[in-house]
């Protein structure tokens, strides 16, 4: 049997913000690049996320804000998945975030964050580089 | 590598260590399996309802009308939605949860997507495995969504209790799906999307190939359904209850029993057989040593291969 892992990633949109094309991109390159992708959708309240995060199993739970919401939903997220017990789970995300927002939301245990411009190798690269030898290690 | 305590922890219920054993499992991380074998004796319990039908049909939808009435009963729920992986990258988008969205949150419905990570016949290698652990961890209903491509979604028959096949009106092209074995499938049949024309005109189509088969042949039901509006769900509910019950009153739920048993025993003895044999194979230089004599044509390949199995059999 082999033991190479294959790296599961969340991708879901919090709150009422409708922009889903980002999210639908970064889905779609990320699955183009061997990963398996559960998309949750719009309108996810943070509850919801982690409730997936823990039945999916995943290794990252990634968020696409482009509201303005940021301040508010990273860290909701972040304690949703605390309160169901898997506090350790790498979060990262992308949208709309003013540079001193991604300072604070990094210092609040954020893994990464990619703003609009950004390719998706990129992030690809990020995930290899950030997430890959915890999942095989 | 076996968790300490996980195989208790998944008796108990707890979705953390579940969610991770079924990952290990997906994965076929070795420890995994003495897991599974633990856990084997605790199910049983579980009645298993497959949804198959081309993608697009509405399986999706029908399962979260199915949970949500379920629920209704006061029944802990499962479901194991699969998605196709794709040949090219091995990557995938699992996108059934999004119709599903509802139950997220409660704590009595676990669902898990998979891909199929190349494994043909509608379902992932994993599937019956993360069913045995859902079954243990207590869930009365466990609802498996397959992959709805090509006409050979036939793994669904061996591994689930009732299984219902989703069709939508103006067949056309579906009809030779439906020739290629649907018919063979299905417990229940639901016409699904009946709010657009033609429904009635599938349901005839149907009933009428249905009538055709030999005698003798099961019953299979036909409903009309309207998912997303919720509607034709009772019905289907009820639908799934006389076939279960037909199940359970006659010999015919022991024999698919004993025949689910013996599909699941074969499967695995031809996969294990085949991964420990290539193992062997593969193991220090045997392989290319063979390949040499076969290519010099001092042995053949059907007696390379005889050794190699007589290799295998000696070694378990
Ligand atoms: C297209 C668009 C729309 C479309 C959305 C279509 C859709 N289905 O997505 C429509 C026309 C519907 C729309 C509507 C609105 N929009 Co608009 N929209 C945009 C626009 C022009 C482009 C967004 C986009 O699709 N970009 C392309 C994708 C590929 O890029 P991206 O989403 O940024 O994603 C990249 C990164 O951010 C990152 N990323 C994103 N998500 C994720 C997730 C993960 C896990 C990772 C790792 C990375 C990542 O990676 C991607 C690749 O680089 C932006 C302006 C802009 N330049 O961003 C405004 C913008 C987002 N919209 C805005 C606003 C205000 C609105 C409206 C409120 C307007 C109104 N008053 O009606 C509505 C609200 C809609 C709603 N229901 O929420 C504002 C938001 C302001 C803010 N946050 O402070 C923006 C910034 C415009 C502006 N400058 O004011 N909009
Ligand atoms: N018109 C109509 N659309 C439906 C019905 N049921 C589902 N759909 C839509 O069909 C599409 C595919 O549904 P989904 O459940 O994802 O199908 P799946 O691919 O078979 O799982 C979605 O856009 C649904 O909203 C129905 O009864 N009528
Ligand atoms: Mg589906």
């Amino acid at each position: 049997m082999s033991t190479k892992r294959k790296i599961r990633i969340l991708v879901a949109k919090p709150g009422l913000d409708g922009h889903d094309r980002g999210a639908k991109v970064v889905a779609r390159a990320l699955a183009d690049a061997g990963y398996e992708v559960i998309y949750t959708g719009l309108h996810q309240t943070p509850d919801m996320i982690a409730a997936a995060a823990v039945q999916e199993a995943v290794d990252l739970v990634g968020l696409s804000i482009m509201s303005g919401a940021h301040m508010t939903l990273f860290p909701a997220v972040q304690k949703a998945l605390e309160k169901r017990g898997v506090s350790d789970l790498p979060i990262f995300g992308g949208g709309i975030v003013p540079e001193e927002d991604k300072a604070a939301l990094l210092e609040g245990g954020v893994d990464a964050l990619f703003t609009p411009g950004t390719t998706t190798t990129e992030i690809i690269d990020w995930i290899e580089a950030n997430v890959r030898p915890k999942v095989e290690g | 590598m076996v968790a300490v305590g996980r195989v208790e922890d998944v008796l108990a219920g707890t979705v953390v260590r579940a969610a991770r054993l079924m990952r290990d499992l997906d994965d076929q991380i070795p420890g995994a399996l003495e897991e599974l074998k633990a856990l084997y004796p605790h199910t049983g319990g579980a009645f298993i309802v497959g949804v198959t039908g081309n993608p697009g049909s509405g399986k999706s939808t029908i399962v979260d009308c199915l949970i949500a009435q379920y629920r209704e009963a006061g029944l802990r729920v499962g479901v194991v939605a699969i998605d196709p992986s794709s040949p090219y990258s091995g990557g995938a988008i699992l996108g059934d949860r999004i119709r599903m969205q509802r139950h997220a949150t409660d704590d009595s419905v676990f669902i898990r997507s998979l891909a199929t990570r190349g494994h043909l016949g509608g379902l992932s290698r994993s599937t019956q495995d993360i069913i045995t652990v859902m079954d243990a961890m207590g869930h009365d209903v466990i609802i498996v969504e397959t992959v709805g491509v090509g006409q050979d979604e036939v793994d669904v028959v061996s591994t689930a209790h009732t299984s219902v096949v989703v069709v939508v009106p103006g067949l056309g092209d579906e009809i030779q799906a439906i020739k290629a074995g649907i018919l063979e499938i299905a417990d229940i049949l639901v016409v699904n999307k009946a709010d657009r024309d033609g429904a009635d005109r599938t349901v005839a189509d149907l009933s009428m190939m249905l009538d055709l088969r030999a005698k003798g042949a099961k019953t299979v039901r036909i409903l009309k359904a309207v998912a997303i509006k919720e509607g034709g769900m009772v019905e289907l509910v009820e639908a799934v209850d006389l076939h279960r019950r037909e199940l359970d009153s006659e010999t015919e739920g022991r024999r698919r029993g004993l025949e689910r048993a013996e599909t699941r025993l074969k499967d695995l003895v031809r996969t294990l057989a085949l991964e420990r044999a290539l193992a062997l194979l593969e193991s220090g230089d045997g392989l290319s040593a063979l390949v040499e004599r076969i290519a010099e044509r001092e042995i053949d390949p059907y007696s390379a291969a005889e050794q190699v199995l007589a290799e295998l059999m000696g070694n378990p």
